[in-house]
């Protein structure tokens, strides 16, 4: 049995290198495979005999991890290998179109910065169109990545040829805030039409879209970095041209711009071609960042609950919750995206349930605090939007909380939990919409 | 006698269903009782039951849970759902409509209503 025992570990090995197939798949084939074995053996075969025809029984490998990576197709976003089943995977291949798109981005926004002579001067167009000189070149870059048919164009090009119209077109009053509004929401407006070439246009699937919220979550902390490296790289620049008498302001005029703009594309393209990497760092700092934003919230909403100060939201301060509630949804929905949804319930999971009711709490407060002061002062552009935008986190976190309890008591399927919050997404996205299209004729451009 | 691919796959998930209606099982078990019950004739590749039970716990048809007999090694045993059982009896519906058809082509043989006791 000695032989067939490192057979076995040596098929073991082999099946757990299959995409799309993980640990616990491997030890229930294996389990199947020594009963089959112990069966034949039975039945008088050898035991080399026994390994060789169980294993046939099997199947082709090939075809088990297919199979696999169909029904699992979250963990297969690792290999990249499920489109057409046989075509290679693309991950090297692609950096040139990665420059070619990078660097217009970032040539469009020196251009604007030229002709707006920032920072000189701060003209208004530039804050709300600034999205518009970057993410249609994101879109363009994943329509090429993704060869969308010639029908799909249309759909990919509308919402920024209508962004575009809306954004220059309206009669922005001086000193407006809707137009703040506007430079505000209308990335995001943007960011989910780039969902519609990442998806390759099958924005009906709840699986690619958390395939897009995981690649948002990863994008995010590709950009982070390379923002860090790009930093220490232009102080040091600086430094070491400050004797030559160069002005370390203008390179960061020049410089800051345009790579911050290249660098939303090759974010784009790390996280699709070099997807290993983060994805072995990403679980760990959203384990490590969600007890952290737990605890703080809980201890938050207990204090403000506790002394009353829940009343006395100012305006400096409700924006402050408002980002802050926003970081802990990104954060419960990479770490849904990041989960294996074939587990059971974990502590990771009812420490996402503390975050998730901690804020549930804080958003009510903060909604009874805006509720009053529009209820005194009435209704300003920036209240309006303050306030749907909480209603939109207040209905989505009340549902994540319900389905969270639910799955923890068994009652439900983590399943649910992210159909709910797939099928929120577009919520978010008809939001910031609205507030781009319609909240400033309602307040007249003010 | 060869069955068709198709054919068995779209038997694959009514018959998995009916075997757990039986009673909770496991990979190895559930497979055993497939070749039984069609006398050895439907021939499934082995492997490929797991990504069909890993699909049904997706849809929330069964439940499945590791457990470690006091003799044996760790092992992942499935248990239907209500929501298992409704689409059991939806899949019954279909399969009886299709063979109460094929019957009514298929003059002279009252085999498959025989057989489904649905007569």
């Amino acid at each position: 049995m000695e032989s067939v025992e490192s057979q076995i570990a040596e098929w073991r090995a082999y099946v757990a290198e299959a995409p799309g197939v993980n640990g616990r798949d491997v030890d229930e084939l294996e389990d199947h495979l020594r009963y089959q074995i112990a069966e034949l053996n039975a039945a008088g075969l050898t035991a080399d005999e026994a390994f060789l025809v169980a294993v046939k029984r099997m199947g082709d490998l090939d075809d088990l991890s297919r199979e696999f990576a169909r029904e699992h197709s979250g963990r297969l976003w690792k290999q990249l290998v499920l489109r057409g089943g046989d075509e290679p995977a693309r991950a090297s291949s692609g950096w040139l179109e990665t420059i070619v798109f990078a660097v217009a981005a970032a040539v469009v926004v020196q251009v604007a910065r030229l002709a707006a002579d920032f920072p000189d001067e701060e003209p208004s167009w530039l804050a709300r169109n600034l999205s518009l000189f970057v993410l249609p070149f994101l879109a363009g870059y994943f329509a090429r990545r993704r060869q969308l048919e010639i029908r799909q164009w249309l759909p990919t090009a509308a919402p920024f040829a209508l962004a575009a119209l809306v954004v220059n077109l309206y009669p922005w009053g001086a000193d407006s805030a809707t137009e703040d509004l506007v430079a505000l929401h209308l990335p995001v407006v943007l960011w989910f039409a780039v969902a519609y070439p990442y998806m390759d246009g099958t924005v009906r699937s709840h699986e690619r879209r958390m395939d897009f919220v995981r690649f948002t979550g990863e994008w995010f902390i590709y950009y982070v970095l390379i923002a860090l490296g790009g930093g220490v790289l232009m102080g040091l620049t600086a430094a070491i041209l400050e004797p030559t008498g160069v002005d370390p302001e203008l390179i960061a005029e020049w410089v800051l711009p345009s790579g911050a703009a290249g660098a939303v594309i090759v974010a784009a393209w790390l996280v699709e071609s070099k997807q290993r990497v983060v994805e072995n760092m990403a679980p760990v700092l959203t384990m490590l960042f969600t007890p952290l934003f737990a605890v703080m919230l809980a201890g938050a909403a207990v204090v403000y609950a506790v002394t009353g100060l829940g009343g006395a939201f100012d305006r400096e301060l409700l924006g402050t919750f408002d980002a802050l509630l926003l970081v802990v949804l990104g954060l419960v929905l990479y770490g849904m995206s990041a989960r294996d949804p074939s587990e059971s319930p974990d502590w990771m999971d009812r420490i996402q349930l503390v975050a998730v009711v901690s804020a549930l709490v804080l958003d009510v407060m903060v909604l009874g605090a805006m509720i009053a002061r529009i209820g005194d002062l009435g209704f300003t552009p920036n209240r309006t939007a303050a306030l749907g935008l909480n209603i939109v986190l207040l209905l989505n976190l009340a549902g994540a909380a319900w389905l969270a309890a639910r799955f923890l008591t068994g009652r439900s399927r983590l399943h649910r939990l992210e159909r709910w919050q797939t099928a929120y997404l577009p919520v978010f996205a008809l939001w910031a919409a609205a507030v781009v299209v319609i909240l400033p004729p309602l307040f007249a451009f003010d | 006698m060869h069955i068709d691919k198709d054919l068995v796959a779209a038997s694959a998930t009514p018959l998995v269903l009916a075997i757990l209606a039986e009673g909770e099982s496991y990979g190895y078990a559930i497979l055993k009782r497939v070749r039984a019950l069609s006398g050895g004739e439907l021939e499934w590749t082995d492997g490929m039951l797991y990504p069909l039970l890993h699909r049904l716990d997706r849809l929330g048809y069964v439940t499945t849970e590791w457990r470690t007999p006091r003799e044996g090694r760790r092992r992942k045993y499935y248990v239907i759902t209500h929501r298992g059982r409704a689409a059991l009896a939806d899949q019954q519906r279909q399969w009886v409509t299709i063979t109460r058809a094929l019957n009514d082509v298929w003059p002279g043989s009252d085999v498959l209503l025989t057989a489904l006791g649905e007569a």
